[in-house]
């Protein structure tokens, strides 16, 4: 699972601007929160080491901040930037879905594909 | 809080009232509080409308705020599309009454991966409602998740969780959705609602568009069952729930004139009974609109107020029309005591047609109104919608106690048309028609019925002049009724005959003066004559009296100087002696 996305992997990466920022809307404390969570730090630091800046929302304690981001989903991970801004939905729990969602993995065989690349098979 | 309904039993379902003109009416007050409604129809039938004029109402007239969830569109497009219905969402958001909510979600927007839920939209519809402490919610349409999140089980799940937790929260749910194929909604949101459901058609029969309601459910409460067609109107929905009218109208005993001297006279002498329904039937050309334009106007010289709505003929034309039978309907428009209204058959259906009427009527309050002709709605309907129809809007009117006059173009001649689908409704049935006589078409009229009254059976002539319409003698010829220029010299011939009768007995008169006069003169000539033989008689008579004094005095002397026999006994026998002796 891991050679495919790390052979390729410093091509988007040096694409990239310098830092990401990804936002993790979060409700409570549930199983499905802490796997999220730990799920995207676990890809994070993988493809993104160093380059990267969690912040996680709880819901529960800021319900306003759900509005601005169009949440509707928990857990939602959003990628802020780079823009355009991303986001995916669940636990995170399938790493190469995860990977085309953030734009890290590029899909299909045109590596040209790869900086624009949309995820545009589920 | 809670500002619903206080009804008397105390078991009944709580209903927050909709302010929604007629709905609450056929809901029996309005929509399960603390409950979800489902609004459901086809694409552009006024689902989201209807949803935010149940929120825009509940938050001016009822106190509650309320949360607006739009899936379909932003705050900004939902607040341009009400505003044209005279909803100011700007104000009332800025004044805490109201929340929009734009929730989007585009499926291509986000990648899924694991397991998640929709605590999300939970959080913020919470947010929402605590932040304005709202009672009503609407879901514009809620159905957005199903097309933009690609696993519908979790979506279900989560929708049957959310309706769970609305209820828990006690706020007053709408949520719209659209009419699937064979099904309420696409994707079966009805299985979630199970109090009340409401849904919105928009046919289109003939090119013309009509727009319905019907509650399909509402448990635990009886509700109207029928479809009612409503408007959407620059004031918002209005729904006129007329079928629900029954025969329960009080029958009024006053009198109102037609207008028409001699028409009161044939309808026991006082012209029709306030709040009944008067038809005018007759073929083209019989004076119909003339006659209810009378009628009409002399409403408005009562100071009542009269609607007259026309499908032929604009109101300018009418009133030009009029004009020239000496009635003047610019004074009374002037006034505000009558309203001319045209409208042509095709515009709308024949419920929109109803529904438009009985709004004009509400609105203008008239005492009594005018429909010239029904058979313009010919077009909108078969004849037993059209019946049916006429008969909820007759019943209503009735209700009003508002005097009704129909005209009806007929085909043919009016009596063979006595199962008239109409005849039935009506409570004064008059037949204009075309006597024809002598190569001439004259107008007749005559009361075919009339409920509650000893009406004349009459057939009269009238005639239209430049004053107005007059009911002419009647004459009677050896073959029935004369018209026209029959009955004009008629008219002559009876003057002359008037006439010659008046000269005859003036004749006559003359004739017995003289007569009297002779005959007093021969009275006097008697009399004189009499007297003067009378006069003889008793001079005659006087002098035989002397007489027979004198011969008395000459025999008495006789006897003395014979005898002096003075015994006056024997005196007569001795006169005869003295006769026969004599002899």
């Amino acid at each position: 699972m891991k050679t495919p996305p790390k052979s390729r992997n410093p091509k988007p990466a040096a694409a990239a601007p310098r830092e990401w920022q990804l936002r993790l809307y979060v409700a409570g404390p549930t199983p499905k929160s802490v796997a999220a969570l730990r799920n995207l730090e676990q890809i994070c630091e993988e493809y993104l080491a160093g380059r990267y800046h969690i912040e996680v929302i709880d819901l529960m304690k800021q319900p306003q901040l759900a509005q601005g981001d169009q949440i509707l989903a928990v857990p939602t991970l959003v990628r802020k930037l780079p823009s355009p801004i991303r986001k995916i939905i669940g636990t995170l729990s399938n790493t190469e879905r995860v990977l085309v969602g953030l734009d890290l993995r590029p899909h299909g065989p045109d590596p040209s594909a790869t900086r624009k690349g949309e995820p545009d098979a589920r | 809080m809670k500002k619903t309904k206080t009804l008397s039993p105390p078991k009944t379902l709580q209903k927050s009232p909709t302010g929604i003109r007629g709905l609450d009416e056929i809901t029996g007050g309005g929509l399960p509080t603390g409950r979800p409604t489902l609004v459901c129809g086809g694409a552009g039938c006024g689902k989201t409308l209807l949803a935010m004029e149940f929120l825009v109402r509940g938050a001016t007239e009822f106190g509650e705020p309320g949360v607006f969830m739009a899936f379909e569109e932003t705050g900004e497009e939902l607040t341009e599309n009400v505003a044209s219905l005279g909803f100011d969402l700007k104000a009332l958001v800025a004044g805490k009454k109201l929340l929009v909510d734009y929730v989007y979600v585009d499926r291509s927007e986000f990648e899924e991966t694991g397991e998640y839920d929709l605590e999300g939209l939970f959080i913020r519809l919470g947010y929402a409602i605590d932040s304005i402490k709202a009672k009503r919610v609407v879901l514009d349409t809620i159905e957005g998740l199903f097309a933009g999140l690609p696993n519908q089980a979790i979506v279900r799940a989560e929708l049957r969780r959310l309706f769970r937790w609305l209820k828990d929260k006690g706020v007053t749910v709408v949520m719209t959705g659209e009419r699937g194929d064979g099904t309420l909604t696409r994707y079966g949101l009805e299985e979630y609602v199970s109090d009340c459901v409401i849904s919105l058609d928009h046919r289109v029969v003939d090119q013309v568009t009509t727009r319905r309601i019907r509650v399909v459910k509402y448990r635990g409460t009886t509700h109207g069952t029928n479809e009612y067609p409503f408007l959407i109107e620059k004031d918002g929905i209005s729904i006129w729930p007329i079928t629900s009218v029954q025969l329960q109208h009080t029958a009024s005993h006053e009198r109102i004139p037609t207008g028409i001297e001699r028409l009161d006279t044939m309808l026991g002498g006082k012209g029709f009974y306030r709040g009944s329904s008067i038809l005018l039937s007759g073929t083209a050309g019989t004076g119909k609109t003339s006659v209810a334009a009378t009628f009409a106007e002399a409403a408005c010289r009562r100071g009542e107020r009269c609607l007259y709505f026309s499908f032929q003929e604009s109101p300018s034309q009418i009133m030009r029309n009029v004009g020239t039978i000496g009635l003047n309907f610019q004074q009374w428009v002037n006034k505000g005591r009558l309203g001319l209204l045209s409208v042509r058959p095709f515009s709308h259906g024949l419920e929109t047609h109803l529904a438009r009427k009985i709004q004009s009527i509400t609105e203008f309050v008239p005492q009594v109104v005018i429909i010239d002709p029904i058979t313009g709605l010919d077009t909108t309907g078969t004849p037993l919608e059209i019946k049916a129809a006429l008969m909820r809007l007759l019943d209503w009117l009735k209700l009003k106690g508002i005097t009704t006059m129909l005209t009806e173009t007929m085909s043919g001649s009016a009596l063979d048309r006595t199962d008239a689908a109409l005849s039935s409704l009506v409570d004064t049935w008059i037949v204009l028609r075309d006597l024809e006589t002598n190569g001439e078409r004259n107008r007749g009229l005559h009361v075919l019925k009339s409920r509650g009254m000893g009406h004349s059976n009459q057939v009269r002539e009238f005639v239209v002049t430049e004053t107005g319409i007059r009911l002419t003698d009647v004459y009677i010829g050896p073959s029935g009724m004369l018209t026209g220029s029959a009955r004009v010299q008629q008219e002559g011939r009876e003057r002359a005959e008037r006439v010659t009768l008046s000269e005859e007995a003036e004749r006559q008169q003359l004739a017995l003066a003289c007569k009297r006069g002779a005959l007093e003169a021969q009275v006097a000539a008697l009399r004189a004559e009499f007297s003067s033989e009378e006069a003889i008689i008793t001079r005659t008579v006087s002098k035989d009296k002397q007489r027979g004094a004198v011969l008395a005095l000459d025999e008495a002397a006789m006897g003395v100087s014979r005898k002096g026999d003075a015994i006056k006994s024997n005196g007569s026998r001795a006169r005869r002696d003295v006769v026969t002796g004599g002899n």
